[in-house]
């Protein structure tokens, strides 16, 4: 029984290990796009999300409310939205590398606005 | 004449010591959303008279005003509330209220001063003098262990607050008259998600834009027992569902000339309706998505600024004409705009420019420019004078 416990938990590492380097290999925007990627977040997300993303009208967008949701549906609000709240779509004013980026971002911490 | 000039002198002594008197009527607060502090302004000298610190995360805070002018209660989005002096140019009292907070009014008599809050939903309210908390109605609904967020807070006449629960559908009117003692009166199933809410200026009419359904939920103050009706069936329709990339305020709702202006939601109309009938009568193309939609103390403009990505725009709609007659660029992020108390200026807080622009609003000629960090908010303390806000 530990046996298949210990296979599941290596499985799962292994899992999470393959999708991060699926992530990492992703490029990032360049450092410029980052900054306003950032600001927009911050920004214009942080208007129902709250500046700090602890939540507003929108929910909170910080590591330990994200963590338990797959990345994948985030990007996808993200870009598309959600029917049947206020989240709208960001397609429009990102692709789906950069939404990525967002999301990871988001997971790990979002960066402040460096001025 | 020795002793005339030690007078003489001795008298200008306290002059230098002490700072001239004023009053506060051309001052406000302008609210600097990342650095947590705030400018106190004059807009008579169209100048930065101050900078008060230590205010929290001020993402979406407002102001209201005491009576006389003096005091700025700041509500922060931390549940921050905090009383600033506007002529000792300082924090006066400060208190966490809330976990997460959107707003806030102050009664008919000045004697209290009420937040609207997210986390836990409900409405608090507090002795305006010391900040002592007097009232706690949380926004509870259904099973009565779920608690809504509160939007649309309006102090209204009777001192009394009305406010919409997000979650649940519904308006609620408390009475205050007996502070420790709120009355509190639900109109059940108003609509799907009250967004935001104003009170008319004459303090009649309370009403809620609805996000999750079209329409608006509408109560007539003076008849309340007539409950809550929709109007407008057709606000927020349209062929297709817009993406709206920033609720729209309805605060700055205006009411001019027995019309009222309101933000179309999602599309890029300003809608006009008839304020005696409640029909809608015109719709007025505009630039972008529409976020403040307000009128000029004198009614003969409305100024409207808009979401991402248009928000570095504000256009001007001539009421007797009925259509756009300027578009402005007053910089980046256009997030909030205030008129003078007579409406000779506007300020304009562009944010990610870093600045707050004065305007005339007759020629629409730049005045000032003023240097601030993040500028969102600008309130100023002729709204102490002002039914619902």
């Amino acid at each position: 029984m530990n046996a298949h416990a210990n296979f599941g938990r290596v499985l799962a590492i292994l899992v999470s290990c393959l999708q991060a380097t699926a992530f990492a290999m992703a490029a990032d925007p360049s450092p410029e796009r980052a900054r306003e990627l950032v600001r927009m977040v911050r920004q214009d997300c942080g208007s129902c999300h709250g500046l700090t993303l602890k939540g507003g009208l929108g929910p909170p967008l910080l590591p330990e409310t994200l963590r338990e949701k797959p990345a994948e549906s985030l990007r996808y609000t993200v870009l598309l939205g959600r029917p049947g709240t206020p989240m709208p779509p960001w397609g429009a004013f990102m692709n789906e590398a950069e939404a990525d980026w967002i999301v990871r971002q988001l997971m790990q911490g979002f960066p402040e606005e460096t001025r | 004449m020795k002793s005339l000039l030690a007078v003489a002198f001795a008298l200008l002594l306290t002059a230098c010591a002490s700072p001239a008197l004023r009053g506060t009527g051309d001052l406000g607060i302008v609210i600097e959303r990342a650095s947590g502090s705030v400018a106190i302004v004059d807009n008579s000298a169209r100048a930065v008279l101050a900078r008060v610190e230590g205010l929290g995360d001020l993402s979406h805070a407002s102001v209201v005003f005491s009576r006389d002018g003096r005091y700025g209660y700041v509500f922060g989005r931390d549940g921050g509330l905090t009383k600033v002096d506007l002529l000792e140019r300082r924090i006066t009292k400060r208190i966490i209220q809330a976990g997460n907070s959107i707003g806030g009014a102050i009664s008919q008599d000045g004697r209290l001063v009420a937040a609207q809050n997210y986390q836990p939903g409900g409405v608090k309210v507090f002795d305006a003098q010391t900040l002592e908390l007097l009232a706690d109605i949380p926004a509870t609904f259904g099973d009565g262990k779920q608690t809504s967020k509160v939007v649309g807070l309006a102090d209204v006449p009777g001192n009394k607050f009305a406010y919409a629960l997000f979650d649940a559908g519904e308006i609620w009117v408390a009475d205050l008259s007996q502070p420790r003692e709120p009355k509190v009166t639900k109109y059940r199933n108003i609509g799907s998600q009250p967004y935001d809410g104003l009170v008319t200026p004459d303090g009649r009419h309370y009403m809620a834009g609805l996000f999750g359904e079209d329409g608006v939920a509408l109560i007539d103050l003076w008849k309340p027992e007539q409950g809550a009706k929709k109007i407008l069936a057709n606000y927020g329709k349209g062929a297709e569902k817009l993406p709206v990339f920033k609720m729209p305020h309805l605060r700055g709702w205006a009411v001019a000339g027995g019309r009222a202006y309101l933000p179309a939601i999602g599309r890029h109309e300003v809608l006009v309706v008839d304020t005696a009938t409640w029909q809608e009568v015109g719709r007025i193309p505009v630039k972008g998505q529409p976020v403040f939609v307000m009128a000029r103390p004198d009614g003969r403009q409305i100024w409207v600024n808009f979401a991402f990505p248009d928000y570095s725009h504000v256009q001007v709609i001539d009421t007797l004409e009925q259509k756009v007659v300027q578009t402005l660029a007053p910089g980046k992020a256009v997030l909030h705009m205030e008129f003078t108390p007579r409406g000779d200026n506007v300020w304009i807080s562009a944010r990610d420019d870093n600045r707050v622009v004065v305007f005339d609003t007759a020629s629409f000629a730049r005045l000032a420019e003023l240097p601030a960090q993040n500028p969102s908010g600008i309130f100023f303390t002729s709204r102490a004078a002002r039914i619902g806000f």
